[in-house]
């Protein structure tokens, strides 16, 4: 027993619901075969704890306890239900069976078959079955520990709304019944890509917020991070969890040189490597060699973590191995094509072997329907036709891109370049 | 947010006893439950202060004192770093490290984002001739 002050205690109930609730829920939908009603009951748990720890104190193992409740509550629930059904007698016997069998270590059984749990649940949460945004949400709140109104919080919307995701998600999984299990090998690649992509959005919802007022959305990258660092233990010969993971840490290293005083984003080159953060560049390298030793060097988050991991390895702008970056685009072009992958790989490539060679590639995608109203082409166009000493076109280019950009300081920078392009110079100011 | 759970020395690891194969085990275990739920940064553990030096500063003047120092308690015998939500998290992990006697503190780590930019200028203004990272942002579709 934990001796605090009561007004601490719900802090730290907090704190045991963020390290337990997934591991929770989890062992309990492996019981009920129903992860909104395991959700319910971990839920009814916690609200337990809320009402006894005060008094009672916090118990040596929280974990345990909060698991040893829930069960309880199942089993009170499932018999209260018995009369509504067959199947839910079923259920019920399979609960006291499940019951027995685990019963009455409950921490063993949450140890034993706690990473086969949690990873059912991660597949349930990402089903196919599901939106993106259901996926999202039920994630956050199943793994993460989220509550509703940090998710509507993170993703602008109201708290209504998740909660009415959340509740349609649970339902669909149930009258979809989807099983409760780790995908066998034909399918696992398959789901485990919906996986990442539902760790990647919430990473890039988080890391695409350009300023810092609002708390939830720097929370987002260390929660996507968190999801998929526990990933990365739970299927640890995956080279693309591994890869995804490299990714994101990489990314993250940039977090606090990417924002300048007044909000205005800073781009890569540009950035102050000494506020890199180099733990997590560290970890990002760490994470990609572990990707590459599986085999996983050519996966597509493994190509772009590569890619980051060019820039990370540069102590200078200039030390930046463009070729080995262009060498990268080339490969995640022939697995992933899309228009921007190419725009990335025009720019890499008028960095390592001159504007010329990049604005090729750049001409070769003018007419592209994707790219419509990108301002970026425009801008990347101008930028390579000044270089180039096209001052004409590269000014007409800016000007577009100008009229392109949502972001008012982009704008003024952009009109600054096309002015300097009147009077013959690259740059609005010396370089 | 990131803490340090600082593990205070003690006798033992000042006189350079290693830990039992027991408690190794434990700590093994122990840092692969930190692993699994995500939150394990860096860790370490730290040689005896003989082995260790404190530079001092006086003005332009530099002293250094070669270990061992002797305010055993007050010395630090190693490390966690972890990414949590709050201090209760981090109080709740180092709970749980499998020590029978002994102390870790825990500190919080500083932001860059909590230091004002009179402080910790922020980098140079934009070159928008480097548009690589928005770009690659929005290649994030694999």
């Amino acid at each position: 027993m934990v001796t605090m002050a009561a007004s601490d205690v719900h802090r730290t109930i907090d704190a045991v619901w963020r390290i337990e609730s997934a591991r929770l829920i989890a062992g309990l939908a492996r019981i009920v075969r129903d992860v909104g009603l395991a959700e319910d009951l971990a839920q009814d748990a916690l609200v337990a704890a809320l009402e006894q720890w005060p008094e009672s104190g916090v118990p040596r193992n929280p974990g345990a306890w909060l698991m040893g409740t829930a069960k309880h509550h199942a089993i009170d629930l499932l018999r209260r239900r018995e009369r509504l059904g067959r199947k839910l007698v079923e259920l019920g016997h399979e609960v006291e069976a499940a019951e027995e069998a685990a019963a009455p270590d409950f921490e063993a059984a949450l140890d034993d078959d706690i990473g086969d749990d949690l990873l059912s649940l991660v597949f349930a949460a990402c089903h196919p079955v599901l939106s993106t945004d259901a996926r999202v949400a039920l994630t956050l709140r199943l793994l993460g520990g989220l509550t509703t109104q940090e998710i509507a919080c993170a993703f602008l919307v109201s708290e209504p709304t998740v909660a009415q995701r959340i509740v349609r998600a649970k339902r669909t999984l149930a009258e979809a019944r989807v099983p409760f299990e780790v995908p066998r090998r034909a399918e696992l690649a398959v789901r485990l890509s919906s996986v990442l992509e539902v760790i990647y959005l919430v990473f890039n919802e988080g890391y695409s917020a350009t300023a810092g007022n609002d708390w939830m959305r720097p929370a987002l990258c260390e929660e996507a991070l968190r999801l998929g660092r526990i990933l990365a233990e739970l299927v640890p010969t995956e080279p693309e969890v591994h890869g995804l993971v490299a990714l994101m840490e990489m990314q993250a290293s940039r977090v606090g040189a990417r924002i300048g005083s007044s909000g205005e984003p800073i781009l890569l080159l540009d950035q102050d490597r000494a506020r890199w953060d180099h733990v997590l560049i560290r970890r990002g390298l760490a994470a990609l060699e572990r990707a590459e030793k599986l085999g996983g060097a050519f996966g597509p988050y493994a190509l772009q973590a590569a890619i980051a991991a060019c820039h990370a390895r540069a102590r200078t702008p200039e030390e930046t191995d463009w070729a080995g970056i262009v060498a990268l685009y080339d490969a995640l072009a022939q697995l992933a094509p899309s228009p921007v992958v190419e725009l990335n790989r025009a720019v890499a490539l008028a960095m390592a072997f001159g504007p010329a060679a990049g604005l090729e590639v750049v001409d070769t995608l003018t007419s592209e329907p994707s790219l419509k109203g990108y301002y970026l082409l425009p801008s990347v166009r101008g930028d390579l036709l000044a270089q180039l000493r096209r001052f004409d076109e590269a000014r007409h280019e800016f000007v577009r891109a100008a009229s392109l950009t949502r972001n008012q300081r982009e704008r003024t920078l952009l009109l600054g370049r096309a002015a300097a392009c009147s009077h013959g110079s690259p740059a609005p100011h010396e370089r | 947010m990131r803490f340090m759970m600082l593990v205070k020395a003690s006798p033992d690891s000042e006189a350079g006893v290693l830990p039992s194969r027991e408690m190794v085990a434990a700590m093994g275990k122990y840092n692969e439950e930190l692993i699994k739920a995500g939150v394990m940064l860096a860790g370490e553990g730290l040689h005896d202060s003989s082995k260790g030096a404190r530079v001092s500063f006086s003005g332009q003047n530099r002293t250094v004192t070669d270990g061992p120092f002797t305010e055993t308690k007050e010395l630090i015998a190693g490390y966690w770093l972890i990414q949590v939500k709050s201090k209760e998290e981090a109080i709740e992990w180092a709970s749980r490290v499998p020590f029978e006697d002994g102390e870790i503190e825990i500190r919080q780590v500083f932001e860059d984002s909590e230091f004002p930019p009179e402080i910790l200028p922020p980098g140079e203004a934009e070159r928008e001739r480097a548009m690589l990272e928005e770009v690659q942002r929005k290649a994030a579709k694999p």
